[in-house]
C-alpha cells in the first residue's frame, strides 16, 4: 500500500520571530469562500452607509470681499491661485493651500462682470460695468509702484462677459455684440451680431480653438467661427440661457444652464436635440464648469444650492448647501477635480471636495487598495434597493425640499392633463414629445 | 510498504500537474552548441509542445480564454505560429518561453462564476456592452486565480491499495505504522465508557474538538496538541454540542434547554427560548445557530444580538435529523414519513420536500460543494441526492444495517456509521459524489456510534461513540491548502480578534437565505417587466417603443401623398411578413416539441386521435 497523509510544518505558517508579520496563505478555491455574492453585498451595504458617514464636503470659506462675488477664475498654471471679482468692483487673488488674500485690486467701478486669465498665467482680464476691459499683471507691483491695469480699454456698450483664447493673444467679449480683440490693439479685430439683444456669456472652445459659443438674453444660444465674419448657427430654447461650458474632453458637446431650471447638454452638431436634459435644480441655474476629466459637471443656482451631474446623467449625483450661502453666483472645478469653488451673493467664496466622503492628504497603500475594492463594490451593487437609498440620500433645506415636491405636482398634474387630452382627441392630433425635445424652439442656421 | 508521495491509480486523485509542467528551458548559450535545432525549436522541444498534453499552443490557449469561455479545448495548430520562430533581442538573449503564459482552461472552469446558458432580456447597446466588459473581466479573474493554484503549497494526502489489494482491509494499525510521527499522532482513542455515548464537533479551524457525552459529561480541548481547556459534568443529559463561530463559545443542548458556555466552562447563557433540543448546526457566515427540537420546532438563533430570527414549525413530530447545506445555509431536516425538508429562515414554509426513504429518515449529509445530499433511511437503504435543481437520487445502496450517522468530508467523502462499525466512501476527485460500491475504509469500534464529523483542514475523521471518541486517520479525506483569512488552524489571539470583527462585519443577513445564493447577483426579470408594465400604464405610451416608419422627403415629385404611402406600405407589409415567419417558425418548433414525448410515456392506441382533437378544437377529457 501506499499512503500519504496531509502533515504541515507549523514552521511553514507561523512567523519566525514577533517582529515578522504573520504569513496568510490564500486559496482561491469557490468552495473555501462561500457566500460570496451575499458577503460582498454585506460588504458593498457597508461601503456605502461608510461613505455617507464620512460625506463632509464643506472645507473652508474664502471672506474678505466687502460684496457679492460675481465671478471666478482659474490660474491655469498654479493650482493654489484663484481669482475672484466681486459687485463692488474689487478683484481679489487667493491663495488655496494657505487659504488667504494675496491680492486685492479696486478694478472697475460697479460690477466686475468677467474675469479670464491668460493661458500661459501670467496677466488676467476684467470687464466691468465701467465700460472697460482692463489686463492686469498676475504678480503685484514691486516697491513703489502704483496698482495699475497693464492696459485699458474704454469700448462704447458695457461688456458682460469675456473669455481668452486657449493657443493665441486674442480674447473675446460679449455685450451688444460679441468682440473678438487682439492684446496688441485698443480696437476688436471683429465684432459680430445676431438680432439685438444683450449676450450674458462667451466661451471659447479649448480644442477647436477657433469656435466660441455665446448666450444672448433673446433665448438663444449663438456658434461663432472666429475666422469667419458672420455667426455659424443658432439654438433658440424656451427660455434663456445665462451661461455654457464646453466639455474639455469632448469638446463638441457643450452644456447650458438655463433659466427654467434645467442644464442642456447639446452637440454642436445637432442642435435640434439636447444630447441630455439635467433637471434638479428649483430655481434659475446661473453658472456651470465642466470638471477637467470631462465626465461631470458642477452647476451654480439661485436656489442657494450647487449640484454635480454626471454628463450622461439626468439626475445629479451631489448636491452642496450651507444654511449661510445664498444664491450662488459662479462655480468653477479645479484642474485637479478634486475641488470646486463657489462664489455667492453674501460676499464668501467656499471650497468643496468633488467627491464628498473622500478622504484628503496622502493615503497607505493598503487604504487605496481598501478604497478601490469598496468603490468597485458600491458599483456592483448600485442598482439594489437597499443599497441605491443609502447612496441617494441627502439632506435638502426646507425650501429647496417643499419647493422639489411642489414642482413633482405640478410636474405630474401637467402629465396628466396631456395624457386626458390625448385620451379624448383624434388619435395622432396630440403627439408624444420627449422630454429632451420639449424645450428646443427652433435651430438657425 | 511504501510511503512515498506518488500519485496513484486511487481515490483521491493526486494534482500532478506542476511535475508535467517543469520542463528543461533552453538556454540562450546553448544555442552555440547545437545550431541546427535553433532555427527549428528555440523554446521548450517542439514535438511535446505540439502533443499538447503537457503544455497546450499558448497564444491559442488564451485567445480561446478570452473570447469563448473555456467552452473549447484549444485546437491544436500544424504551422508553427509567429513565436515560435527565434526572435531575437539586443544582447541576443532569447525568452526561453516565448509568448503569453498559458491559461490552465481546466482550472479556471473552477473559478468561473459566470453562467452563459441563462438568456438576458433584451437591453440597450450601453448595458449590453457593460455587461460584455464585465464578463470578459470575471474571465480574467477566473484564468488569474487558477494560475495561483500553482503556488499552493500541500498536496492532498491519499491512500492506494497495491495489485488487487482492497483499501478497505488496510487497518488504522497499518496506516500509523506507515506514516511519519506527527501524522501517526493524529491517531488516538479516548476511553470514556462512564458518561458515553459522545456526541462531538470540531471547530471551524479544525484545531479545537468539542465532546458532549449523553449522561452530562462536556469537555473541549485543543485535539492537536492534547491540551485541556476545559471539562465539567453539567448533572443533565446532552443531547448535542456545537462550536459557535469561534473556538471560545459552545453551545450544548441539554435535557431541559440550550445553555451557551465558554472555553473556561462557564455558563455564559440559557436559553429558555430553545427547549428540548436535540440538533445544533451553526451557520457561521449568518451568525444563526439553528437548532431541532422534539417538539418540531427550527429555531434560528441569532448569536450576535442573542435575538431568536425565527421559530418554524416543521409540523413533523420530533426532529432528530438535521444537517445545514455549507453552500447556501439552508438547513435539511430529516423526517419520520421519509421526508427531508429543506429550510430557510426567510420563509415559513419548507423550500423543497424530498421524498426519500420509505420508512422513517435517519441521516442527512450534505457536501461542501452543496451539489450532492447523503440520506439513509430505516429502509437500510443509502442514497445520493442531486441537490442542483433536480433532487434525483443519483445512486443508492443497501447496507444490512443501515446507517445511523452520515457526514462528507471537505474533499467529498461520505462516512456512514453503522452500529460499531464505520465506513467511507469515496469518489473520483472532490467535485464527484462518492461510489457506493466499494468502501474506502472501514474501521471497528469499541462502542455504537454516535457522533461523526471530519475534522477540516486534517486528514482526521471524529468518531464519538459509547465507549468514548476515537480519532481516526483518512488520508485525503481533508482540503490540503487552507486560507489564511478564512479558517486558519495556526492563526494567533491577535489574528482571531481580526477576523472576529471582520466576520461580524460581513454578517450576511438571515434573509438572503435561499436555494441559490448568487440570486442576489443576478438581474431580477420579473421585478423589471413588472416596473416597465407599471410604467406604461403611468405614461399612458411605452417610451422604449419603435417609433413608427416615417418615409422621408424626396425631391423631384417622389414626395406625392401615393408614393408615400406606398414606402410606408412596403416597410409595413415586410414588417408584417417577418412577424408571421417567426410565429410560424415558433408554432413548428413548439410542434416538433410536442412530438418528442417525454421518455418514460408509454405510446397508447388513442395517441392518433390526439392531434385531430387539437387541430379541430375538439375538447377531449384527460
Amino acid at each position: 500500500m501506499k499512503v500519504k497523509m496531509l502533515s504541515r510544518n507549523p514552521d511553514n505558517y507561523v512567523r519566525e520571530t514577533k517582529l515578522d508579520i504573520q504569513r496568510v496563505p490564500r486559496n482561491y478555491d469557490p468552495t473555501l469562500h462561500p457566500f460570496e455574492v451575499p458577503r460582498e453585498y454585506v460588504r458593498a451595504l457597508n461601503a456605502t452607509k461608510l461613505e455617507r458617514v464620512f460625506a463632509k464636503p464643506f472645507l473652508a470659506s474664502l471672506d474678505g470681499h466687502r460684496d457679492g462675488v460675481n465671478c471666478l477664475a482659474k490660474h491655469p498654471k498654479s493650482l493654489a491661485t484663484v481669482l475672484s471679482g466681486a459687485c463692488d468692483g474689487e478683484v481679489k487673488i487667493w491663495n488655496l493651500t494657505k487659504q488667504k488674500c494675496i491680492r486685492t485690486i479696486q478694478a472697475h467701478e460697479g460690477f466686475v462682470r468677467g474675469m479670464c486669465t491668460r493661458f500661459c498665467g501670467t496677466s488676467f482680464f476684467t470687464v466691468g460695468d465701467d465700460k472697460t476691459v482692463k489686463q492686469w499683471k498676475m504678480d503685484g507691483p514691486g516697491y513703489g509702484e502704483e496698482e495699475e491695469p497693464l492696459y485699458t480699454v474704454l469700448g462704447k456698450t458695457v461688456y458682460t462677459g469675456i473669455d481668452h483664447h486657449w493657443k493665441d493673444p486674442v480674447f473675446a467679449t460679449c455685450g451688444q455684440q460679441v468682440d473678438i480683440w487682439d492684446e496688441q490693439r485698443t480696437s476688436p479685430v471683429c465684432s459680430m451680431t445676431w438680432g439685438f439683444d444683450s449676450i450674458s456669456s462667451v466661451k471659447f472652445n479649448p480644442v477647436e480653438t477657433f469656435l466660441l459659443g455665446s448666450c444672448a438674453s433673446d433665448r438663444n444660444i449663438v456658434l461663432y467661427d472666429m475666422r469667419q465674419a458672420t455667426p455659424l448657427k443658432k439654438v433658440i430654447l424656451e427660455m434663456r440661457t445665462n451661461t455654457i461650458c464646453w466639455n474639455p474632453m469632448e469638446a463638441f458637446n457643450f452644456t447650458a444652464a438655463n433659466e427654467d431650471y434645467n442644464l442642456y447638454t447639446f452637440d454642436m452638431r445637432a442642435l435640434d436635440t439636447p444630447v441630455m436634459v439635467h433637471m434638479d435644480h428649483v430655481s434659475a441655474v446661473l453658472d456651470v464648469d465642466y470638471s477637467p476629466t470631462g465626465k461631470e459637471f458642477v452647476s451654480a443656482s439661485f436656489d442657494k444650492s450647487v449640484r454635480i451631474f454626471p454628463v450622461d446623467k439626468s439626475r445629479s449625483r451631489e448636491v452642496y448647501h450651507t444654511k449661510r450661502m445664498q444664491h450662488v453666483m459662479c462655480v468653477k472645478w479645479t484642474s485637479d477635480s478634486k475641488y470646486i469653488m463657489c462664489g455667492s451673493d453674501e460676499m464668501n467664496i467656499r471650497l468643496w471636495k468633488a467627491n464628498a466622503s473622500e478622504k484628503l492628504g496622502v493615503l497607505t497603500s493598503r487604504e487605496k487598495a481598501a478604497n478601490d475594492y469598496n468603490q468597485k463594490l458600491k458599483e456592483k451593487f448600485q442598482y439594489h434597493p437597499h443599497v441605491k437609498r443609502i447612496a441617494r440620500h441627502r439632506h435638502l433645506p426646507k425650501s429647496i425640499y417643499s419647493q422639489i415636491q411642489e414642482q413633482r405636482v405640478m410636474k405630474e398634474a401637467r402629465r396628466r392633463k396631456e395624457m386626458n387630452r390625448r385620451k379624448h382627441s383624434k388619435p395622432g392630433s396630440v403627439p408624444i414629445v420627449s422630454e429632451r425635445k420639449k424645450h428646443v424652439v427652433a435651430v438657425v442656421k | 510498504m511504501e510511503t512515498a508521495p506518488k500519485p496513484g491509480r486511487g481515490v483521491p486523485p493526486k494534482r500532478d500537474k506542476p511535475q508535467a509542467k517543469r520542463k528543461k528551458p533552453r538556454r540562450y548559450w546553448e544555442e552555440e552548441t547545437t545550431p541546427a535545432a535553433v532555427a527549428a525549436s528555440p523554446g521548450p522541444p517542439r514535438k511535446k509542445a505540439r502533443t499538447g498534453e503537457s503544455r497546450p499552443p499558448r497564444s491559442k490557449s488564451v485567445h480561446i480564454a478570452q473570447k469563448s469561455g473555456f467552452s473549447k479545448k484549444p485546437p491544436i495548430s500544424k504551422t508553427a505560429p509567429d513565436w515560435k520562430k527565434p526572435q531575437r533581442t539586443l544582447s541576443g538573449a532569447q525568452d526561453p518561453f516565448p509568448g503569453p503564459v498559458p491559461a490552465p482552461l481546466e482550472e479556471a472552469r473552477k473559478f468561473c462564476r459566470i453562467d452563459k446558458s441563462k438568456t438576458l432580456p433584451h437591453s440597450k447597446p450601453k448595458t449590453q456592452s457593460k455587461l460584455e466588459k464585465a464578463e470578459a473581466q470575471e474571465e480574467e479573474a477566473s484564468v488569474r486565480a487558477a494560475r495561483a493554484e500553482l503556488l499552493l503549497a500541500e498536496e492532498p494526502g491519499f491512500l492506494v491499495g497495491e495489485d488487487g489489494e482492497d483499501t478497505a482491509k488496510i487497518l488504522q494499525t497499518d496506516i500509523v505504522e506507515a506514516v511519519d510521527i506527527a501524522s501517526a499522532a493524529k491517531h488516538f482513542d479516548l476511553n470514556l465508557r462512564q458518561f458515553g455515548p459522545y456526541r462531538l464537533n470540531y471547530s471551524r479551524t479544525g484545531r479545537h474538538l468539542a465532546l458532549g457525552g449523553r449522561r452530562g459529561h462536556v469537555a473541549a480541548l485543543d485535539w492537536v496538541t492534547k491540551k485541556l481547556m476545559c471539562e465539567i459534568n453539567v448533572m443533565e443529559a446532552v443531547r448535542d454540542i456545537h462550536f459557535l463561530h469561534s473556538e471560545a463559545l459552545l453551545a450544548v443542548a441539554q435535557n431541559r434547554w440550550l445553555y451557551i458556555y465558554d472555553n473556561q466552562g462557564i455558563e455564559l447563557h440559557c436559553i429558555r427560548r430553545c427547549d428540548r433540543v436535540t440538533r445544533l448546526e451553526f451557520l457561521p457566515f449568518h451568525f444563526l445557530l439553528a437548532t431541532a427540537s422534539e417538539t418540531g420546532f427550527l429555531t434560528y438563533l441569532d448569536v450576535s444580538v442573542g435575538k431568536i430570527v425565527t421559530a418554524l414549525n416543521a409540523r413533523a413530530g420530533r426532529l432528530s435529523v438535521m444537517a445545514q447545506n455549507p453552500y447556501n445555509a439552508v438547513i435539511h431536516l430529516g423526517h419520520s414519513n421519509g421526508t427531508v425538508s429543506l429550510w430557510s429562515p426567510a420563509v415559513k414554509e419548507p423550500l423543497a420536500k424530498i421524498l426519500c426513504h420509505r420508512g422513517g429518515v435517519r441521516a442527512v449529509a450534505v457536501d461542501s460543494t452543496g451539489t450532492y445530499m447523503a440520506t439513509s433511511g430505516l429502509d437500510h437503504q443509502l442514497k445520493i441526492f442531486d441537490l442542483r435543481g433536480t433532487f434525483q437520487p443519483l445512486s443508492s445502496r443497501t447496507l444490512p444495517q443501515g446507517a445511523g450517522h452520515l457526514a462528507f468530508s471537505q474533499r467529498g467523502l461520505l462516512v456512514g456509521g453503522m452500529g460499531d462499525v464505520v465506513n467511507i466512501w469515496a469518489g473520483q476527485g472532490k467535485a464527484s459524489p462518492p461510489s457506493l460500491e466499494q468502501p474506502y475504509l472501514t474501521h471497528r469500534l469499541s462502542g455504537h456510534v454516535h457522533g461523526l464529523q471530519f475534522c477540516p483542514f486534517e486528514d482526521v475523521l471524529g468518531v464519538g461513540h459509547s465507549g468514548g471518541f476515537t480519532s481516526m486517520l483518512v488520508p485525503g479525506a481533508a482540503e490540503p491548502n487552507f486560507d489564511g483569512l478564512e479558517n486558519n488552524p495556526y492563526r494567533s489571539r491577535k489574528q482571531r480578534q481580526e477576523w472576529e470583527v471582520k466576520a461580524l462585519l460581513e454578517k450576511v443577513p438571515a434573509e438572503l437565505i435561499c436555494l441559490n445564493p448568487r440570486a442576489l447577483a443576478e438581474v431580477d426579470v420579473v421585478t423589471l417587466e413588472q416596473q416597465k408594465k407599471e410604467r406604461i400604464e403611468r405614461l399612458g405610451y411605452d417610451p422604449d417603443a419603435k417609433a413608427a416608419f416615417q418615409p422621408k422627403a424626396k425631391q423631384k415629385g417622389r414626395s406625392s401623398t401615393a408614393s408615400l404611402v406606398k414606402r410606408k406600405k412596403k416597410v409595413m407589409d415586410q414588417e408584417h411578413r417577418d412577424k408571421v415567419r417567426q410565429s410560424l417558425e415558433q408554432q413548428q418548433q413548439k410542434k416538433k416539441q410536442d412530438m418528442a414525448k417525454p421518455p418514460g410515456a408509454r405510446p397508447s392506441a388513442l395517441d392518433r386521435f390526439v392531434r385531430r382533437a387539437r387541430e379541430g378544437g375538439l375538447q377531449v377529457d384527460p
